[in-house]
Parts: C-alpha cells; structure tokens; sequence
C-alpha cells in the first residue's frame, strides 16, 4: 500500500476572501481594579486594564447582528445571496434555538440560508469562518457569514472574572476577486485537553489553572501558527500582522515571542487590555483591529484558540479593496473608544449575578 | 331626537375601598342614584368600565352588575374606551333615550384598581395605548405623558413648575368634596419637591390609582316631569365623541388633541352654545399635561397658553373657567373607566347649586370632556340647567 | 406578548421595516393596511435606516410587569430620517444626557425575556449616533 500524504492546510478548489468585516464591543467596562477590590483587596499584577461588559438588553444575538450590519455595510450585497449564518459563541441565549436564525432574520438573509451555531469554547468563531470558507470555496455558496461573539461569565472571585469579556466580530466570505483580503490557507490543531469546561447546566466554567497555558494554550497556537509557516515556507517577518486569540495580555505577547514574531507585529490586533477576553470573539475583533488599519499587500496571521483544546490558523493578504471599504462601517476602535465605565455593583447587576429568587 | 335628562345621581367615595369588591361598589352607586331618581326597574344599564377583566378577571359587567343590583333581566352590557368608557356608557344611554328606545336607562362607571399590584396595574393601564407599538417597548402610560409634557415645556419654553397650578387647584378643591380622594391642600413648594415618576411627571403631576363608581339614571323629557325629587332639571344638550390615532407617534401634532377639538365643535354646535356660555369645565386632568392640552384643543386658551391660564388663576372655582370643581382626576381621584360618569355627576351638583363650598356661582352651563388613552378617544358633553 | 405575536412583527422589530406607499410615497412605520397619509392601500415593503433625531423623551421608574429587570430606562418618540415618528426605548445613553434633536440610530436589542422559560423578544431601541473617532484620527 502506498502512502498518501494529504497537505495538513485547508485550501479551497476556489479563492475566497473576506469579503466584509464588522467589529462590536458594548459600551460599558469593568476595571480589573474593581474586581481586585471586591475579591482579592491587591491590586498588583493585574491580567488587563479593564473589560467589556454588555449592557442589560445585550447578548450574543443582539451583538452579533450589530457585527453583522457592519460586515454586511463594507462588503455592499445583497443580504439575500448569503447561504449560510454561523455563529460561534459559548453564551448562546438559547440552550435550544439557534442564535443564527435570529441574525439571519434582522439582517434580511432568510429564508434560503444555512443557519447553524457553533460551539468550541473560544475558538467557536474561527470553526466557523473555516467553514464558511469551504462552504463558499467549494462553490455551494458565493457568500457565507461567519461570526465570533460572545458575552463571557466568569466565576465571580475567580481569575478568569478579571477578564471574561463581551464582544466579537462578523467576517463575510466570498470569492476572493470581491476581497478585501484573501485567505491563502488555513490550518486547525485539534487535541482533547481539558483545560477548561463548563457542564451542562452550570452558570460558570471551570478550569485547570496553570494547565491552561503550556498543555494548552501554547501547545495548539504554537504548533498551529509553526505548521502553517512550515507548509507555506514563510517566516515571522514575512508577517506584517499577527493577531493570536488573548485570553490575557501576557499569553500572546509570550506565544509570539516563541514563534520569533516582534512586539510591533503583535501590537495592532492586541486588544485584550482594554476590553478583556472576548472568547470566540477575541482573535476576530484583533483581526478586525488589524484590518481597520492594514495597508494592501499585507500579510496577516491570525490563529485562535479555543479550550478541549485546538487553533485555527489564517493566512491572510490585504487587498486593494480594503481602503474604500473600511470607512463603510464603524472601526473597532470606534467601539474601543466608546467607554462608560462601571462599578463592580452595576456589573453584578448587568450579568445577573445577583440572587432575585 | 328627543331631550334627555340626568333625574338621580349616586356616588362613592374615590379611594382605596379594600373592603368591597367590584360588583360592591357598583352596588354602591347605582342604588343611591336609582332612589335619587326615584325608580324600583330601568330600561336598560350600560356599565362604562375599562380593567376589570385585566385587574379583576371579570368582564360580561352588564348582567353581573345588574343582577347584583336587583335588575335581573333588563338590557345590560358593559361599554369600554379605555380612560373614556365612563363617558362612552354615558353616551349609549344618552342615545338610548335620545333616540326614542328607552324611557329610563341607569348609566354607571365602576372601576375596581387595587386587587392587583403596582407593575399588573401599570401594564393594565398602557392597554389605552398602542399595545403593539407603545406598550410592548416597555412604555408605560405615564411615560407616554410624560413624552407629550416634555415636548410641550420645550415648545413653549415652560418651566416644570408651572403646571403646578392645576394641581394646586384640583386639590384645593378636592378639600369641598366629601368624596375625594385627596381632600388636603398643597403648596407650589410641596408639588416641586413632588417624587419623579417619570421626568417630568412627577407624583403630584399625576392622578392616583384607587377605586370608585358613579352612577346616573337619565330619562326622557315625559319622564323627567313626573320625578318630584324638587331640584333642577339637568339636561344633556350636547354629546359628541371623536377620535385619533391610539399611538401618539401616530399623529400629525403630538401636542394637538385633535379629537377634543373635533368632539367640543361638536358638542358646542348641538347644544347651540358658544365657549364663553361655558359656565364650568370638568376637563380629563389625569396628567397635568392633559389639562393644558384639554384648555387650548377646546379653545379655552391658545397654543401654548393653557398653562398660563391656570398661572393667571382663571381655572378656579372664582375664574373664569373653573375647572376641576370637585378636585379632578388629581385630586378627586381618577378611577378610570368611573371618571367619566363622575365628571357628569359633579357638574350635575354645580348646575343644581349643590357643590357646597365649591359651588361656581350662577352656573347654568357645563362641559364635560372624558378622555380615552393619551387622546384617541374624546367625549365632549354638554349640561344645562333649566 | 405570545410568540407568535412576537414572531409576526419580527421584520419591523429586528430591521425597522415598514413600508412606503405606492401613492403618495410616504414612508409608514410601523406597517399598516392603509396609508394613513392618502387612505390607499400601502404594502410595498421599506426598510427605514433607522437614523432620527429625539423628539421628546422620559425616564421609566416604575415599569410594566416584563420590563423590571431593566428599570430605570429612557424612552424616546424618535422623528426618523424618512418621516415616521416611532416610540421606543434608548440604550446605551444615561438618562440624563438625553436631549431633544439629539441624532440617533437604531440598534436590535433584547426587549425583555418571558420569564427563565420562555422566548427572548428583540425589538429596536436607539442610541446616540456613533462617533467615529477612529476616521476621524
């Protein structure tokens, strides 16, 4: 028997691209200072800044659909040639209805659509964005809508409170001559690592501590990013961007340090200090960043992670198209900049972890 | 048409009656009423009634009400317009007798608020607005007044302090009436410093939730002569009714209220009367608001003058257009599918020089006007005493 | 509101879509059989932008049963771009820096939830108009 040996990169028959791009970041931010005051009394040593929280009428819908408008306003289609509405998120409102129909219908995409929702703890969103490439890359489908979004719960006290986000990103793929960055390949790194969970009808995950970093985090965005640099024979500086999901501010300076990439490739997409971890959104809304600010030509790296455990890597390239589409729709730092800030009560409140009954 | 008459008036006092139920305190008023008049059996009741079956879990008023009260057997429904059913059932009696089918028609308005909560009442209450498109996003009633006071205080650059007037006014005059909720007085300072209910209405801006039943017998003409109870004969010269789009989105002008415009040339033209024959002028002051607006669509002020009107002192009982003579919605208390039937009881008192020490000199001529929701439905009546 | 009043309104609630008349060319929000400009029938579906100005506003204190959750929050006739005046609440917006004439735009937010139960209702809502610091830098 001969040995066939498979190309480990995700490549389509067809080029496709993004064809549109939207950010969301609710308004309100919760200082980790605040956390530190109620649970810990030090403040020393701070994972991030502040983070993101969604308002009292948000959710990953509501969210999503705000991404989605955006996406939809850069890329300027017709909503109703798009066959397929994913949306990656662990904080579905529903445990049973799709947020995806919900999305579909205020963006005018129903009826002929696939519509499905997506789970893989923060890398839920690429999941879907790779899907969404293959869905139109092997022509089912000239446009796909894939987004990350997410309202993160963490445990109140817990390290990941400091950091458990709202907030995430649309990415419309088409074909790649209608880009505003083409997706050369792709890559997913999957392994069964536990190192953070929630069971079913629990309210908060739990995790492994320290085992989330290196048999976890490091291990799949490392491998992910090393095989796809491998496969396509490029190097770190060949990047001129690379976003790596953000749980905290330390994890993807010390990831892309390891894979030799420079402080100044990582900076743009860095957003986790100010608006936390927004799980399926976070490697996404840096992406977004990158996106906001990249010049054609560019090269973009992007690889997510997700908890259970896996990445998925992008390879991007900036086209033409990206400066009359970027101005079409607010920037991510548009909702950065948009800021009230909040106490620990108003946020106790907004995220229902106040006992009513 | 024929003329009709009010022969008998009952009330209860407006307030929190915990101890009677519904039909109890329709009891309350139509027995008084109907030996006020007189008679032992009526042609027909018509109950003016809005929240019973949200707040009580009863509708089919008529024949429950009718039976409870010893009529079993007579025609009998319940009549509903929001805030304004009290007139409306007023108004199915008026046109009973007006147009020759009965003799001797009881009409009574009976609302029953306090056997539920303060959220359930609220949601009961914006059932008057667009439940669709006012309710559903979360608007309350108040709320929808308070988007009209707003409006106006920019419009015409009126300070908040101002409406206060009309609520000093209707309170002052509550304190004549024995049946008033609210018979004490208040001050300027005291209406300021007034909780927020919904910016700008606050609490002294706003009429009260609480229970209450009115009720009238009115005849023919043939009739009235043979009831001997010796007093005034009061006759319905004018009823109208007209409306508007029920969502205040939905109109033209948000601060005109153009069914009161249309309802009161109607009502003036029927009872061949002109505003200034207007003697009193029991208005539907469930908001502060709705009092100026009420003064200036009747043409009783210009646009944007009602609230000056009351700042001028020309709303009391002394001025030239007393309104709320015995406390108004404010302060009498506004019971709402009741109100409209307790206005006419009222001005019926002040035609036949029975209001006591709220007694509007020399009157002879009275308006009544019952509103429904924010607007949408306006009924206009005419009274004189002869 | 049942679901399946929630569920045939849902184009006008997620997406602000009335209709514009075919007579008179108004634009009518929300939907209705009749154009309430000209008495026509109006049926040709619009999606407005959901751009407006606040036209009044007030603060709820005490809301409706379904809405306690979310109390104290704004409320707004907004006059829209095209035409039609809607009733609505505002979100992201502290009452108190609400203004009339202020520009806003419509937003798909979550109205209210039926009990831990039952169906999530979006509605729109408005907010002020998001500044673009970013293009502008």
């Amino acid at each position: 028997m001969t040995e066939v040996k498979d190309s480990v990169l995700l490549r389509p028959n067809r080029p496709v691209g993004i064809v549109g791009y939207g950010a969301y970041v609710p308004i309100y931010r919760l200082p980790a200072r605040e956390v530190a005051r109620i649970w810990s009394g030090r403040d020393a040593e701070l994972p991030i800044k502040e983070k993101a929280v969604a308002g009292l009428d948000e959710d990953t819908a509501s969210m999503s659909i705000e991404a989605a408008r955006n996406a939809l306003a850069r890329a300027q289609i017709d909503p109703k040639r798009i066959r397929a509405v994913w949306v990656g998120s662990e904080s579905h409102p529903y445990a049973v209805k799709p947020t995806s129909t919900i999305v579909a219908e205020a963006l005018d995409i129903v009826p002929l659509t696939q519509a499905a929702d997506w789970e893989f703890a923060c890398k839920a969103g690429t999941e879907a964005m790779q899907a969404a490439i293959a869905f139109v890359g092997s022509g089912m489908a000239t446009y796909a809508l894939s987004i990350g979004m997410d309202t993160a719960q963490g445990r109140p006290g817990d390290a990941l409170e400091y950091t458990a986000a709202a907030g995430g990103a649309a990415i419309l793929i088409g074909p790649a001559e209608e880009s505003l960055a083409t997706i050369e390949a792709s890559v997913s790194y999957v392994t069964d690592t536990p190192d953070f969970w929630r069971r079913a009808h629990v309210h908060y995950p739990s995790h492994g501590q320290r085992f989330t970093g290196e048999p976890a985090y490091f291990h799949h965005v490392t491998h992910a990013a090393q095989i796809m640099l491998e496969e396509l024979g490029r190097k770190p500086a060949d990047y001129r961007y690379v976003v790596l999901h953000q749980p905290n501010v330390k994890f993807p300076q010390r990831a892309a340090k390891l894979l030799g990439f420079k402080p100044e490739q990582v900076q743009a997409g860095l957003l986790v200090g100010r608006i936390g971890n927004t799980y399926a959104g976070s490697s996404l809304v840096g992406m977004t960043a990158v996106l906001d600010e990249a010049r054609p030509g560019d090269q973009v790296l992007v690889v997510s992670f997700g908890s259970g455990a896996g990445s998925d890597a992008f390879s991007l390239e900036v086209t033409e198209r990206i400066e009359a589409a970027r101005g079409r729709a607010p920037q991510t730092l548009d909702y950065i900049a948009r800021r009230v800030e909040i106490d620990y009560a108003t946020y106790a409140r907004m995220r229902g972890k106040l006992l009513m009954k | 048409m024929r003329p009709v008459y009010i022969a008998g008036i009952g009330q209860t006092p407006v307030g929190e009656q915990w101890e009677r139920s519904l039909r109890h305190i329709a009891h309350d008023a139509i027995i008084p009423a109907m030996r006020d008049a007189q008679i032992e059996r009526a042609d027909a009741l018509y109950v003016g009634n809005m929240l019973s079956g949200e707040l009580v879990g009863q509708e089919h008023l008529g024949a429950l009400v009718a039976d409870f009260v010893g009529l079993r057997g007579i025609e009998a429904y319940k009549v509903e317009a929001a805030c304004g059913s009290g007139a409306a059932a007023l108004r199915t009696g008026y046109m009973a007798v007006a147009g020759g089918l009965h003799d001797v028609v009881i009409v009574a308005g009976v609302e029953k608020m306090t056997d539920t909560v303060g959220r359930e009442t609220t949601a009961a209450l914006a059932m008057a607005a667009d439940q669709e498109y006012e309710a559903a996003e979360g608007v309350s009633f108040v709320a929808l007044n308070a988007l009209l006071m707003r409006r106006y205080m920019y419009e015409y650059d009126i300070p908040h302090g101002a409406f206060g007037y009309f609520a000093v006014n209707a309170h002052h005059n509550a304190a004549g009436n024995p049946n008033a909720m609210f018979p004490n007085s208040i001050t300027l300072e005291s209406y300021r410093k007034a909780t927020m209910i919904a910016d700008p209405i606050n609490l002294l801006d706003s009429s009260p939730i609480c229970d209450g039943a009115a009720a009238l017998v009115l005849v023919s003409e043939d009739y009235a002569r043979s009831v001997g109870n010796g007093r005034r004969p009061v006759r319905i010269a004018g009823s109208a009714v007209a409306t508007d789009s029920l969502a205040i989105h939905d109109r033209r002008d948000p601060l005109w209220l153009d069914a009161a415009f249309i309802s009161s040339r109607k009502a003036y033209q029927q009872a061949g009367v002109s505003i200034d024959d207007i003697d009193l002028f029991e208005l539907h002051d469930a908001f502060t608001i709705m009092a100026a607006l009420s003064l200036e669509a009747n043409g009783f002020a210009e646009r944007g003058r009602g609230v000056r009107l009351a700042e001028e002192g020309e709303i009391t009982i002394e001025g030239r257009v007393p309104i709320a003579t015995m406390g108004g919605l404010k302060a009498r208390g506004h019971p709402v599918g009741a109100t409209g039937v307790y206005q006419v009881l009222e001005a019926t008192l002040q035609l036949q020089g029975l209001a006591g020490p709220n007694q509007v000199e020399n009157a002879s001529i009275a308006m009544t006007q019952n509103i429904g929701g924010s607007g949408a439905t306006i009924l206009t009546h005419i009274l004189v005493g002869e | 509101m049942s679901v399946a009043r929630t569920w045939r309104t849902r184009k006008q609630r997620y997406a602000l879509v009335g209709e514009r008349c075919d007579y008179c060319q108004n634009a009518i929000f929300p939907p209705r059989d009749v154009c309430p400009h000209c008495a026509e029938p109006a049926q040709k579906e619009f999606a407005l932008s959901g751009r407006g100005t606040v036209y009044s506003y007030t603060t709820v204190f005490d809301p409706p049963t379904g809405f306690d959750a979310f109390a104290p929050y704004p409320v707004a006739l907004v006059k829209l771009d095209e035409g039609p005046m809607v009733t609505a609440q505002l979100t992201d917006i502290m009452p108190d820096q609400v203004k009339i004439g202020m520009p806003v735009e419509m937003v798909t937010r979550k109205l209210n939830e039926q009990g831990d139960e039952g169906i999530i209702v979006y509605s729109y809502k408005f907010r002020p108009q998001l500044q673009r610091q970013a293009l502008a830098a």
